[in-house]
């Protein structure tokens, strides 16, 4: 009978205290393989310090990190962070070292063969948008911001560690960048099959790229859940009022249609799909609310119906097909899935 | 201009002793780097993981820095003797507080999220050090080992007073000869190593990363080997010499016996006040001295008879400005009590008393007067005041202190004493330009480092102290308006000296028998 997987990272009863301040009190998680986790909260509640003590840059008071079923603690610290990325906001390159020595220095430390190295950070530079050709023999002082974090991901990922460790790594970049580094960051393959664990204090950001959030409050759990369990069914106050001010655009984007088939008006007739369908005027069952909306005020801007009319197909509506999408119909459906999903 | 054509004469005279001294010079500031650095760049390291120790060591360091080198020097003698190793330890501290300090600076100036990244990426604590924050810090710790170079080429300067060698032999000999061509002759290759010192580490510190870290190690691997210079064997014999600056530049001393023995024995330079001790010690076997010095007596030395009479006749005699004496009749009297009262061993007393027991000059002065029934008490002061000088020894305090007292005594004149002139030539150019009013000078020293009469004049004189007496009299009336006025009774002349047992083991007696002895296989 095959043993289940042990759980890639698991988090015991965590505590620190800096003198006489508790930093991170009784912390307990456990993440699967690949899942992604963000740690989030205000300034000061001790996600970082809870990261750190995940590679042993903070060693905790009490309880236990384990990673892949073993004790950290049975490992040497630098072992131990070699087999895990490390993403910080700084970035933090060597600044003599050009941009494929950065990438390479944990490889080297591992002991890989040269060749190997070379292939592999030229491989992750052009994935990351740094061509090699012109890159890799830059210094870091010569990038923008956004290429130094993108540098600063690429060592992460050089050793292809299963566990990247991530501390706030856009936070010091401006919005635009921010925003297209976050979207490169999603769609990398080599990151779908990893376990990472994120720091921000950006609600969006968390949204937008965890599989589960841990809110933390002065070092203690507030919440432990995926982003539509503390967005519709918050644990206390303190995660409601965390959620308030940015709580209908969290919930456009956290909704899909998938979620609201039932308040959704089914079609009165089945309409000549071929005739009114094109890529424009159709969205998927699993695109957000907010997409939708996006893709509604794209037609308005285009066509010359008047903002009211514009309307989106649905694709592919099993059981039953339902009627094209205007503005109104959706908002409507949207506030009443909102009534019955946060229902207690 | 002249200066200028002494100077190039003197070098190419003088080229082969440039050289050793600039090679010593080299040798002593790459050894004391060297030191420094072995020791400076780990203390700072230890401080970057040990802040709270940072004050107390930079601290201390800086506490040595503050302590004027010649003090330092003088402080390390009891402990180290003389020679190299007091010069390159006094050197090492006076390196230690800019190495310590910029390697502690360069190394917290490191980004701390750079080293984190380091940390995070797995790099053990050795190799943050060695990759990251050693690299990253050395231009900053390159800026304090050039500090702590040019130092050392300025303080090393210093090391000829101990005995250690190097261009302070030439700036030392000149000063106290008043020879500015001589100076120079050691400042300018001294000021000229500094520059190239900085100026190389200078060019290490723009070097670009790697290239730096390669300079770094071919510097490390450099500065043993320019330590090494001051290894390179030297001219020996079987006897060491330890003469002071102003004997082996002065025509009457070392290149006097040079030309009347054929002496010359291989010697070092060092400080007036540290030949006796060095003696003594053992660390030299011939010195020069005072024939009524002290520490003769103090320590058992014998003086060497000058058979050939190379040094000339050197009675001391008040000199005193002539206008001083005519503005003041009750001066000449008063000043002439002490005419005649001083032989040689007399003197030889006072200044053991002084030099060796360290009673104060004024305290033997007037015990000396009480018992020759000279002494008068003080009277009111109505009169002028007289400046007296002194050069900057025992003796010569003593003597001032001896005038002082008759002046204050026999005449209602004010005194002020301006003791601790440096050599003859500030003396007399002092009394010249009337700065003083009188001094006690040695008919020796008038005539060959004042007066400086051609060799034919010298030869008539001789070695007969009256003939001396009459000449340096009459020229200094007649150039100066100086009156020299009677002889004290002792006759204070250079003597070379040897430790009287060692001389009596060797028998040697006298000048010849040493030379002879030198020669001798």
């Amino acid at each position: 009978m095959p043993t289940p997987a042990p759980p890639a990272i698991e988090v015991c009863n965590l505590t620190k205290h800096y003198g006489s301040h508790a930093v991170v009190q009784d912390v307990s998680f456990a993440l699967a393989p690949g899942e992604t986790l963000v740690l989030l909260g205000p300034s000061g509640c001790g996600k970082t310090t809870l990261l750190r003590m995940l590679n042993r840059l903070v060693e905790p008071d009490a309880g236990s990190v384990s990673v892949n079923g073993a004790d950290v603690r049975q490992q040497r610290p630098e072992e131990l962070r070699r087999g895990m990325g490390y993403v910080i906001q700084q970035v933090g390159l060597l600044p003599h070292y050009t941009v494929a020595e950065n990438v390479a220095v944990v490889p080297r430390l591992l002991g890989h063969a040269p060749d190997r190295i070379a292939a592999r950070t030229g491989e992750l530079l052009r994935r990351l948008h740094l061509p090699p050709e012109q890159f890799a023999g830059q210094y870091p002082r010569q990038l923008s911001g956004g290429q130094q974090q993108r540098v600063g991901l690429a060592r992460a990922l050089a050793a292809d560690p299963p566990i990247v460790l991530l501390d706030e790594p856009f936070g010091a970049l401006d919005p635009l960048t921010r925003a297209s580094i976050r979207r490169e960051f999603r769609e990398l393959p080599e990151l779908r099959r990893k376990t990472l664990v994120l720091v921000t204090h950006d609600v969006t950001e968390a949204f937008e790229l965890a599989d589960r959030i841990l809110l933390l409050e002065a070092g203690r759990v507030q919440q432990l859940g995926t982003p539509r369990q503390l967005l519709l069914h918050p644990a206390n106050s303190f995660v409601r009022r965390f959620f308030a001010a940015e709580q209908l655009g969290l919930q456009l984007r956290t909704l899909r249609l998938t979620d609201m088939l039932a308040e959704l008006p089914p079609a009165a007739e089945i309409p000549d799909a071929t005739t009114f369908k094109s890529e424009d005027n159709t969205v998927a069952l699993t695109a957000t609310v907010q997409e939708v909306l996006e893709q509604l005020s794209r037609l308005t801007a285009a066509g010359p119906a008047a903002a009211g009319d514009a309307t989106v197909w649905l694709e592919a509506t099993p059981p039953a097909a339902r009627e094209p999408l205007t503005y109104a119909s959706l908002m409507a459906a949207f506030g009443r899935a909102i009534q019955r999903l946060s229902a207690p | 201009m002249n200066t200028l054509t002494e100077l190039l004469s003197f070098w190419q005279a003088q080229a082969g002793k440039l050289g050793q001294q600039t090679l010593q010079h080299i040798g002593l500031t790459a050894a004391a780097l060297v030191l420094g650095v072995a020791v400076g760049v780990p203390l700072g390291l230890l401080l970057t993981r040990r802040p709270r120790l940072a004050p107390w060591v930079l601290g201390g360091a800086g506490i040595l820095q503050t302590i004027p080198s010649i003090a330092l020097l003088g402080f390390l003698i009891p402990a180290l003797g003389i020679g190299p190793g007091p010069a390159i330890l006094a050197l090492f501290l006076y390196s230690l507080l800019p190495i310590v300090r910029n390697t502690l600076a360069g190394v917290q100036s490191v980004d701390a999220a750079v080293v984190d990244a380091a940390r995070g990426l797995g790099l053990t604590d050795g190799q943050v050090l060695r990759r990251v924050e050693l690299p990253l810090a050395l231009p900053v710790l390159l800026a304090g080992i050039r500090t702590a170079a040019v130092i050392n080429v300025g303080v090393a300067t210093l090391a000829a007073y101990i005995a250690a060698g190097g261009l302070g032999e030439f700036i030392f000999g000149g000063i106290a000869l008043n020879n500015p061509a001589m100076i120079l002759a050691g400042a300018i290759p001294a000021a000229v190593l500094a520059l190239v010192f900085d100026g190389l580490l200078a060019g290490l510190q723009r070097l670009s990363g790697q290239q730096r870290g390669h300079a770094g190690r071919a510097l490390l691997l450099a500065l043993p080997l320019l330590a090494g210079l001051y290894l390179l064997p030297r001219a020996t014999s079987k006897l060491l010499a330890g003469f002071s600056p102003e004997f082996v530049g002065r025509s009457d001393g070392l290149p006097g016996l040079r030309q009347r023995y054929g002496l010359d024995p291989a010697s070092v330079v060092l400080a007036p006040a540290l030949v006796y001790e060095a003696a003594r010690a053992g660390d030299v076997d011939l010195i020069d001295g005072y024939s009524t010095d002290g520490r003769i007596r103090a320590y058992d030395l014998r003086v060497l008879r000058d058979d050939r009479h190379a040094f000339p006749p050197y009675q001391a005699v008040p000199v005193v400005r002539r206008q001083t004496l005519a503005a003041h009749p009750e001066l000449g009297p008063a000043l002439a009590h002490l005419a005649g009262q001083l032989s040689d061993s007399v003197m030889t007393e006072l200044n053991y008393r002084v030099d060796y027991r360290h009673e104060t000059p004024r305290a033997v002065a007037r015990s000396f007067l009480r018992r020759r029934r000279l002494w008068c008490a003080p009277q009111a002061v109505t009169g002028a005041t007289i400046r007296l000088g002194s050069k900057i020894f025992g003796e010569q305090y003593i003597l001032a202190e001896l005038y002082a007292a008759l002046i204050r005594g026999y005449t209602h004149l004010g005194v002020e004493t301006k003791t601790g002139l440096g050599g003859t030539t500030i003396c007399a150019e002092a009394l010249r330009t009337g700065a003083i009013d009188l001094y006690p000078e040695y008919t020796g020293t008038g005539l060959l480092v004042v007066l400086q009469p051609p060799a034919a004049t010298l030869d008539s004189l001789g070695p007969d102290p009256a003939a001396v007496l009459g000449y340096v009299r009459r020229e200094y009336r007649r150039r100066y308006q100086l009156e020299w006025l009677a002889p004290l009774g002792f006759n204070n002349t250079y003597a070379l000296l040897m430790r009287r047992r060692h001389a009596q083991r060797l028998g040697i007696g006298t000048v010849s028998e040493l030379s002879a002895y030198l020669a001798g296989e």
